[in-house]
């Protein structure tokens, strides 16, 4: 599913600092994951590897059997599309609606639209934004905003789902609904990783941690453990 | 059913927010002007072929033979100009043999001698129109038999005059022909920068829908959709600007292309559909082909532009 082979990455090529050192690690299918570490750590910037933003400066790395680092460039939207990303800074499109922006993976994946239609409304619902779904972006709460980027990476249901800090903008009762629906999909077979900040979630919901410090792993074990 | 009606829904959502982002009245508006220069080009191109053509039908096909001292009596008996008009009607291929009449020749050199050219006495020589026909000897073998009748006999074809011309005709077609290119260039550069303004403008959009797997081919057909119809606009728009001042030239050049015009001044008094027709049928081809080639250079360059810009992103 994702296997780290002494991955290293250097934001510009050469002569930049080493932000990733020498990571090896796997996550199997299904499997789920904690990324913890204090900020700056390099958790974004693993996780930007890993939904093919970037590509690694070292090593090898495997994603849904796709060798990252020699692929073609042509075939990377069709792996990206198999991928949902919460992102930190959410990335929504302010010109579009919040329906609109969470029918976006849809419509590129050349979903009919009564299929977009019927996905995104009952995703809407479950996040609990139905009554908001003809606002723009700008117009919601940054829990709002958040809730929408939740949708918009599991509505296309993607075999890997990665959330970078995706509880950040949420009461204490809407990070547990969100909880509770990462670790449905993982039950259902979705491949999840979390990066983190919240102690008081991981403590709650205790899983497989992967722990950076300074761009290097420094545990990979049970919560707790780690 | 549910397919077309998709199709056109995807069609409507503008994820990339390009219908702000893409200059929507400057690119119509420069393409237009592209258009204008474009039908101009054009119509020089046509206009320049037909003249020349018509130039060559007419004066290829004529010949001019002087017969200096024409009541002279000729070696064979008669006047030299009786002696030479045999020859000529002996021929075969000529098309119409005529002696010009003493007024038509006093009217020749009117201007150049004066009303009173008649009254000079000057000792003028016989002229004699000829057309060719099919089949015709070529002009220097036939000379050589007038100059045997008549010694002095001259006789002058056209076909400097016809090659000057027609070059002349030909460089015309070539400046056009490269106006046209020109005009082409510089719509593509147009596009390009307005393609690339739009990237820019847009540059956030276009990642994070990269970032969801849209393809190159997705975004780039987005951004060349939006600029073919754009340019197609403008093109539709420069050709329909184009059309009366082509139709204005087109009436001024009447007289000297039609084969009567230049006799009865026809060309001036041209109205209604007569004026539709004064437009050389090429042209007519040509106009409503400005807005499909405005449109292909709009997706082409669009297309180009985009694919070398995405090469950016992973
Ligand atoms: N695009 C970039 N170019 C250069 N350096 C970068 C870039 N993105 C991040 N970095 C650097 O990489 C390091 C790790 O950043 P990253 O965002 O991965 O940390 P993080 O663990 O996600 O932190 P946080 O918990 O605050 O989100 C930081 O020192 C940062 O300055
Ligand atoms: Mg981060």
């Amino acid at each position: 599913m994702i296997s780290c082979e002494g991955v290293g990455l250097q934001y510009s090529r050469g002569d930049g600092p080493e932000i990733l050192r020498d990571l090896t690690f796997a996550v199997p299918a299904g499997g789920f994951r904690w990324l913890l570490g204090p900020s700056g750590a390099g958790k974004s910037s693993l996780l930007r590897l890993i939904y093919l933003a970037v590509r690694p400066t070292h090593g090898r790395l495997n994603v849904l059997g796709t060798e990252v680092g020699t692929a073609r460039r042509r075939h990377l939207p069709r792996l990206r599309r198999r991928i949902g990303v919460v992102y930190q800074d959410f990335r929504l499109l302010a010109h579009l609606s919040v329906f609109d922006n969470v029918a976006l993976p849809l419509r590129i994946g050349g979903r009919p639209e009564g299929q977009v239609r019927a996905d995104v409304g009952e995703m809407l619902r479950w996040v609990g934004l139905s009554h908001k779904a003809a606002a723009r972006p700008a117009e919601l709460s940054g829990g709002e905003q958040q809730r929408v980027a939740i949708a918009r990476a599991v509505v296309p249901r993607p075999s890997l789902l990665l959330a970078d800090e995706p509880t950040g903008n949420l009461d204490g009762v809407q990070a547990e609904r969100l909880m509770q629906l990462l670790r449905e999909l993982n039950r259902l077979g979705t491949t999840v990783v979390v990066a983190t900040h919240n102690d008081a979630l991981v403590a709650r919901h205790p899983g497989r941690t992967l722990r950076l410090a300074h761009g290097r792993l420094v545990a990979d074990a049970e919560a707790g453990r780690a | 059913m549910r397919e077309p009606r998709a199709r056109l829904r995807r069609g409507r959502f503008d994820d990339l927010g390009l219908k702000r982002a893409l200059a929507d009245r400057l690119l119509p508006l420069l393409v237009a002007a592209m258009a204008f220069l474009a039908a101009l080009a054009l119509a020089g191109f046509v206009g320049a072929a037909s003249l020349a053509r018509h130039w060559r039908e007419g004066a290829a096909a004529a010949l001019t033979v002087q017969v200096p001292q024409p009541g002279a009596a000729a070696a064979g008996g008669g006047t030299r100009r009786d002696r030479v008009l045999a020859v000529l009607q002996a021929t075969k291929g000529l098309g119409s043999v005529r002696p010009l009449s003493e007024g038509e020749l006093n009217d020749l050199l009117r201007p150049w001698l004066g009303a009173g050219a008649e009254t000079l006495a000057l000792p003028l020589p016989a002229v004699i129109a000829v057309r060719l026909g099919a089949g015709a000897p070529d002009a220097a073998a036939l000379a050589d038999r007038l100059r045997a009748a008549a010694p002095g006999t001259l006789v002058e074809d056209h076909a400097v005059w016809v090659g000057r011309l027609a070059a002349l005709a030909r460089s015309l077609q070539a400046c056009a022909g490269a106006a046209l290119l020109l005009v082409a260039g510089v719509a593509a550069a147009v596009v390009a920068i307005a393609t690339r303004a739009g990237l820019a403008a847009r540059r956030q959009a276009i990642e994070i829908v990269h970032g969801l797997g849209a393809t190159d081919g997705y975004i780039a057909g987005r951004f060349a959709g939006r600029t073919m119809l754009l340019a197609a606009a403008g093109g539709a728009v420069g050709a329909l600007v184009a059309l009366p001042v082509l139709l204005g030239l087109a009436e001024l050049a009447a007289p000297f292309a039609s084969p009567y015009g230049a006799e009865s001044g026809a060309g001036l008094q041209l109205q209604g559909p007569a004026t539709l027709r004064a437009l050389p049928d090429p042209l007519w081809l040509a106009l409503p082909a400005l807005p499909l080639a405005a449109a292909a250079i709009g997706w082409l360059t669009a297309q180009a532009t985009v694919r070398r810009w995405l090469r950016r992103l992973p």
